[in-house]
């Protein structure tokens, strides 16, 4: 913990001092920044293509529910696709809805002794707020890449702050990701089997995280940031015409860009990288249709077996005794040799 | 073997306080009761395995061969080559700790270890440092460690603390499967010559003789036949077998252990009387005499090796398709791998079809076989046998669903609609433990054996409080379940849980309900005791 929380405060120190320095400005604002795209675009799909080089030997799905066998037995049809429909609704509502983390329990060791299990949908709820928040803020992001604005962002925009607090306008999402955040913080902090298996680099993309999220919230709402000049020169990154505004931009924007620089980097070398790999876990993305359909694993080794050959051979007298069929009676077996 | 505390000593024992010093820092303690007895060298080298060796999980060195790491690092190499599931899974864990509390060792054990997210990152923390370069740079601070011997011990430690079960990869938001993951670590293991022995025994058995339990073809036949005897005195009814026989429309395969065990042997009385009640034309076979597979339980490739045996004897028979017997990893192997290892099916066989029903099975026309549950049920279904519910009237009877059939198929009602016809009293245990949620019996994957009993017990934890839970509520008596090693690690586990109990396969229940043609005055059931209401007939 204390190692990501160093680093992401060294990281935030000296994309501050990178803004607040006029000769380092470029290098923070837009060399770093594009290398960080390039870096992360390169990165991602290597590691998709590395990870799909790997053959699915097997049609593995982790079945989780009735299959379909009989008629009148009803199938579930997402928990346990048998068909291409099914299992893309069942990748579907994992991707979307977290399905599989809804199921979550939480086991108690009571007295007596007594396993208890209680539904326990916190995380499933938080990991869901987390992921859409972020979503919305991302495409709200947009904002200062095109222009003109598109009508949908305004109307997201409406919408995300129909609650209509303080000027400028307050939106839910990214006060509900900052809070989604803290909380994902705090579980793995407190809850005590979380704290053990956290590594640095599980608590570094969180503080990464809260950092970005909160210094874009500092600079909405407290230090109110000029964003004409902040759009300008997103939109010359935008157009490939990057430049450096002549007005000054707080050193926090800096802070922003060079926090999100460093996500983008990290995302495919990290774990952050389950957005790409869950597409392609073999015990989700399958149907359940292993029986009826042949699946080719591109190794498959050739057959060595003992035959039935050789097991008669072993065992012939004893199998003539006890009247068992055979393929070489012992007379045909001792007149052959 | 280590002396078994009591249930309540045991249960006291556990505690889900964490250490203070990082998993990275701490080693297992082989403790007697902790680790399977290592599989002999001579039947390693039997088995062609790598580096077949003598060595003692309790001792400081466990003589490795010496390129120990070398071999490693090309295997592990090799398998993420192979498995885009191994890679995948080891590259995209966020440490959400959903799986943390779902595995039933760890919460037997309370060992930190036992958490499937740590179990993976045993391994994970040297794909890291062998195979990312940021592992490479940073290290232990993006939890990456060095490849030494003790890690190599951590491994077998766990690794044969995980029964393959999958109820992690359910819960999973990536459905990270350890399961996967342990069945890769075994087979890095050994690679070194790591094994054990109820695993490696059973596997070499199965090569040889057909069967794990190395039933000799003439013994098989023979202790058929005393069970046909037993049939016989129950219900005067005459039951011949066919063994090996060409020319039948269907191959029966189920594990050995219902040949063998009790109360397995119930259950296979059972089948044999259903397929005589009903005129089934099918043969037995001495050489494919295993449904169970514990090469699956050592490496793809053992698992293909042993399975391939099914076709061929279906191919040397000339059976038009195969009908396998209640087991769950049989059915993992049967429903996920078979066709892939070794399809494409024999020419002979045919897209299986009911000859009582003409149901025609298409969920299984690329394997061609059928599990007896979704067999049975179509008979009832169709109202081709009779039951007799009330000769079960004295059972209040649960059922298990095994990992397998759960998880890895989705048999789920075929089975529970069978019990429902048979038996007057059905109660689920409740529902965070059954279908696919289910609990582990603790002792699947090879690893129901009886050094390990105080572990079996400990990873029985959740099965048995379940069971506890119904038993003090609804009077339960019977817990039915649809698997050989269920019904050999069951009955302890019952014991030790919740005693009382008594475990049986479910067309045990099925056979003592039917009703059929010619009988006699049914007084006995399967296990020879009077059948409910007899008593006060007399
Ligand atoms: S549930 Fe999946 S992602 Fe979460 S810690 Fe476990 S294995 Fe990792
Ligand atoms: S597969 Fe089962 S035994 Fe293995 S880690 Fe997962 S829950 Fe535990």
């Amino acid at each position: 913990m204390f190692i990501s929380l160093v680093a992401v405060i060294v990281l935030g120190a000296i994309a501050w001092m990178g803004g607040a320095t006029p000769g380092l400005q470029y290098l923070f604002g837009i060399v770093l920044p594009m290398i960080a795209v390039v870096v992360f675009l390169a990165g991602f799909i290597w590691r998709i293509m590395d990870w799909a080089k790997s053959p699915v030997p097997f049609s593995i799905p982790t079945t989780g529910g009735q299959q379909r066998s009989l008629d009148w037995i009803k199938p579930a049809r997402l928990d346990s696709p048998y068909t291409k429909t099914g299992t893309v609704g069942r990748m579907l509502l994992e991707v979307l809805l977290f399905r599989s983390l809804f199921r979550n329990t939480k086991a108690e060791l009571r007295n007596g002794p007594r396993l208890v299990y209680w539904s326990s949908k916190w995380l499933w709820l938080f990991a869901l707020l987390f992921h859409y928040c972020f979503l919305v803020v991302f495409i709200r992001h947009f904002r200062f890449f095109l222009d003109p604005v598109p009508v949908a962002i305004g109307m997201m925009e409406t919408v995300d702050g129909i609650m209509q607090i303080g000027v400028p306008r307050l939106f839910m999402s990214g006060v509900i990701l900052f809070g989604a955040l803290l909380f994902l913080l705090m579980r793995r902090l407190c809850d005590q089997k979380l704290r053990y298996i956290s590594l640095p680099n599980d608590y570094f993309p969180l503080l990464l995280l809260i950092g970005l999220v909160g210094s874009g919230l500092c600079l909405r709402y407290i230090g109110k940031a000029d964003i004409a000049t902040i759009k300008e020169m997103t939109m010359g990154i935008a157009t490939l015409s990057p430049h450096i505004p002549a007005l000054p931009i707080s050193p926090l924007f800096y802070v922003h860009l060079g926090f999100l620089s460093t996500l983008l980097i990290v995302f495919p070398f990290s774990k952050l990288m389950h957005m790409g790999g869950i597409f392609l876990s073999p015990t989700r993305n399958l149907p359940n249709n292993t029986r009826a359909v042949h699946h080719t694993n591109p190794w498959n080794p050739p057959k060595t077996y003992r035959t039935y050959a050789e097991y008669e051979n072993d065992f012939r007298d004893l199998m003539d005794e006890a009247g068992l069929p055979l393929e070489i009676t012992p007379e045909q077996a001792a007149a052959k040799e | 073997m280590s002396k078994l505390p009591k249930a309540s000593e045991l249960a006291k024992s556990i505690s889900y306080a964490f250490p203070k010093v990082s998993w990275m820092d701490t080693k297992p303690a082989f403790a007697p009761g902790t680790w399977c007895y290592p599989a002999k060298k001579d039947t390693m080298e039997g088995l062609g395995m790598p580096n077949p060796h003598n060595w003692n999980p309790a001792e400081e060195d466990w003589n490795l061969p010496e390129n120990w790491e070398e071999i490693i690092y090309n295997a592990l190499k090799d398998r993420l080559e192979k498995y885009r599931s191994l890679k995948v899974f080891l590259d995209i864990c966020v440490r959400c700790g959903a799986c943390a509390d779902k595995c039933h060792f760890f919460l037997g054990t309370g060992d930190p270890k036992n958490m499937p997210v740590l179990r993976v990152e045993l391994l994970r923390s040297v794909y890291r440092r062998d195979f990312t370069t940021v592992g490479k740079l940073l290290g232990k601070v993006v939890g990456a460690r060095k490849l030494d011997k003790d890690v190599i011990k951590e491994w077998f430690y766990y690794f044969y603390q995980c029964t393959e079960c999958r109820r992690c990869s359910l819960f999973c938001p990536y459905g990270i499967d350890t399961a996967e993951i342990t069945m890769i670590v075994r087979e890095l293991l050994h690679e070194l010559g790591l094994g054990i022995h109820w695993i490696m025994d059973p596997v070499s058995n199965c090569n040889r003789t057909g069967n794990h339990l190395g039933i000799q073809p003439h013994a098989f036949r023979e202790i058929v036949e005393f069970l046909c005897e037993d049939i016989e005195t129950i219900t005067g009814i005459q039951i011949k077998p066919p063994f090996n026989e060409k020319g039948h429309e269907v191959l029966f395969i189920t594990p050995s252990g219902d040949v063998f065990a009790d109360p397995g042997i119930y259950t296979f009385m059972g089948y044999l009387m259903l397929f005589h009640e009903i005129g089934l034309d099918y043969t037995l076979s001495t050489y494919a005499s295993e449904g169970g597979n514990f090469g699956s339980f050592t490496s793809a490739y053992m698992m293909k090796k042993l399975n391939a045996k099914m076709y061929a004897e279906a191919e040397r028979l000339g059976s038009k398709w195969i009908l396998g017997g209640e087991c769950g990893h049989m059915w993992r192997v049967v429903h996920q791998y078979m066709e892939t290892m070794n399809g494409p099916t024999p020419a002979c066989m045919e897209t299986p079809k009911s000859p009582i029903t003409g149901t025609v099975f298409h969920n299984a026309a690329a394997t061609k076989m059928v599990h007896i549950t979704e067999f049975t049920a179509d008979l009832i279904k169709h109202n081709k046998i009779t039951l007799d519910p009330s000769r079960n009237a004295d059972k209040i009877v649960t059922f298990h669903d095994s990992c397998n059939p759960a998880r890895g198929m989705g048999l789920l009602e075929e089975p529970r609609y069978c019990i429902q016809a048979a038996c007057e009293n059905f109660v689920e245990m409740p529902e965070n433990t059954i279908r696919e949620q289910t609990f582990c019996c603790g002792g699947g994957s090879g690893l129901n054996t009886e050094e390990i009993m105080e572990l079996r017990m400990r990873g029985g934890l959740p099965r048995g409080n379940a069971l506890r839970f119904v038993q003090e509520k609804h009077g339960v008596n019977t817990m039915a379940c649809i698997c050989a090693i269920d019904r050999a690690t069951l009955p302890p586990l019952a014991d030790y849980w919740a005693p009382g109990v008594s475990v049986t396969g479910t067309h045990e229940l099925i056979a003592n309900a039917l009703v059929m043609k010619g009988e006699i005055k049914r007084t006995l059931d399967l296990r020879q005791e009077d059948l409910p209401g007899v008593e006060e007939d007399e």
